[in-house]
């Protein structure tokens, strides 16, 4: 499997793609910081961003690079190589370039700034590491999507669809679930709603790391009862992280029956 | 060295392999031929491992191949289509396949052969498609296997750089190696094949020589015999 992730890991440090996605962070980092002088918002800010931008990059990402490495695939299916090491191997290449772009691309000009004497450094590591598991998410998801479907305009489609779902559509239906239940205790509800959408509970560890629940009223109250404690932290994580074993196991079990 | 019994494989609704049997125990040339859609890249990749068989067994050199993978170690497989990742160098590549074979390989002298050299610092995507190919047999014959799988080894190639791959083959197959072949040059077959396997609806059709098919068909032309062969009690 290692092998094969050098291989896709350096592929991909010499796409374009990288250098784009790399400079995109360090620009946005670069203003936010230099323009805004406040590291606090500077890091809700980015975290907004972010919430939207590493999944929707590493959808396409996971995607694109399926589709565009299939006969490459097909030339080491021939090869004395198991057949899960090729795919996880390409997986992990993928996902490790999209991670080094965004800890770079956010790193150095937070590192400029004089972040590590500042302590703010705890919020922008929890950015960083919800950063880093959007990514390992979302590029497994996009895997998963692209190996049950031949057709790329299906794959493309469906890949789009899920981030839409999961970034924009999720949070619409809860939402009204709560306005439409709002007679019934929720805090439940909610707390569970927002424990299956990898992207909300990104949002929701972000926001009790920068101690601005106050301003999400009773329900942040609810929240940080349970996440801000290291029990909700820890299982909040744990979440994040079934949120990638889960399809990872998904895609080995496909690829060890798929005809190529 | 390639027995297959009874192998059937379906996708969706169309049955591509369809109790299909083949033993190969000689040294030489095999040609699998037969009409598009006829089963002939489904045996391949079955024979790799890329297509799991619906029912069947594949033995390569006495061993079942079922859900094993290093076996293919001892196969040398050429693609269909030449098509490798833009970003990498020719050099690179080769080095790649090299590493993850972990075998030694005699890629200088293939390279050599087919008059690579100028090519080796280029990208894969800036090369047209008779060098991508050359480059293809270069990356198949590079490891010297005894078992030798040959997609459409001549598509896109020159008639200078065929004549190169027909003596290659001469050249291999006195080594002592298994080659198996498919291919719609037609002429080309009749020059390198001591055998046909000739694969209709998922089943061999039939098994032998040129001359055989020749004679059974009364054909003089052997492309002339294929056509025959084709439309005896089919179509």
């Amino acid at each position: 499997m290692f092998k094969i992730l050098k291989y896709s890991f350096f592929d991909l440090t010499r796409s374009s793609w990288s250098y784009v996605y790399f400079f995109f962070y360090l620009l946005l980092g670069s203003v936010l910081l230099f323009l805004n002088n406040d590291l606090s918002t500077a890091i809700i800010t980015l975290m907004n961003v972010i919430i939207m931008i590493v999944p929707l990059i590493g959808t396409i990402f996971g995607v694109m690079y399926y589709y565009n490495s299939r006969e490459f695939t097909q030339l080491l299916l021939a090869q004395p190589v198991r057949r899960s090491s090729i795919f996880l191997g390409q997986y992990f290449g993928v996902a490790i370039s999209l991670s080094l772009s965004l800890i770079l691309g956010l790193g150095i000009p937070f590192a400029a700034y004089g972040l590590f004497k500042s302590s703010a450094i705890w919020d922008f590591s929890m950015l960083l590491v919800t950063g880093l598991f959007l990514t390992l998410i979302f590029s497994a998801l996009a895997f998963n999507i692209a190996l049950s479907h031949e057709n790329k305009i299906k794959g493309f489609g469906y890949a789009i669809l899920l981030w839409l779902f999961l970034a924009v559509i999720y949070d619409g239906i809860f939402l009204l679930s709560l306005v439409y239940f709002q007679d019934y205790p929720l805090d439940k509800f909610s707390l569970a709603a927002s424990m299956f959408n990898p992207i909300d509970l990104s949002r929701i560890l972000i926001l009790l790391k920068l101690d601005i629940s106050a301003l999400l009223s009773y329900t942040g109250a609810v929240f940080k009862q349970f996440f801000g404690t290291p029990v909700g932290t820890l299982a909040s994580l744990g979440m994040l992280f079934l949120w990638v074993i889960l399809p990872l196991f998904r895609l080995k079990r496909v690829v060890g029956k798929k005809d190529f | 060295m390639v027995s297959i019994q009874n192998l059937h494989k379906q996708f969706g609704a169309l049955k591509v392999l369809n109790g299909l049997e083949l033993d190969i125990m000689e040294k030489g040339i095999i040609a699998v031929l037969g009409p598009n859609g006829s089963g002939k890249t489904t045996l391949i990749k079955s024979l790799l491992g890329m297509v799991v068989p619906d029912k069947g067994e594949i033995s390569i050199a006495g061993s079942n191949i079922r859900k094993r993978w290093n076996y293919r170690q001892e196969i040398d497989y050429l693609p269909q289509i030449a098509n490798f990742p833009g970003n990498l160098k020719v050099q690179e590549l080769i080095t790649m396949i090299k590493d993850l074979r972990g075998k030694p390989a005699r890629e200088k002298e293939l390279i050599e052969y087919f008059r690579l050299q100028p090519f080796l610092d280029k990208k894969l995507n800036k090369l047209s498609g008779g060098t991508q190919q050359k480059v293809n047999l270069v990356l198949c014959f590079m490891f010297d296997s005894q078992l030798v799988i040959l997609d459409e080894p001549t598509s896109g190639l020159d008639p200078v750089a065929l004549l190169q791959l027909r003596n290659l083959l001469q050249e291999e197959k006195e080594k002592g190696k298994t080659i198996l072949i498919t291919s719609h040059i037609m002429n080309f077959v009749e020059e390198v094949a001591d055998r046909i396997v000739f694969l209709l609806e998922g089943k061999i059709y039939f098994d032998g020589t040129v001359s055989e098919i020749k004679s059974s068909t009364g054909q003089p032309d052997f492309e002339h015999a294929i056509a025959k062969l084709l439309s005896e009690d089919h179509v």
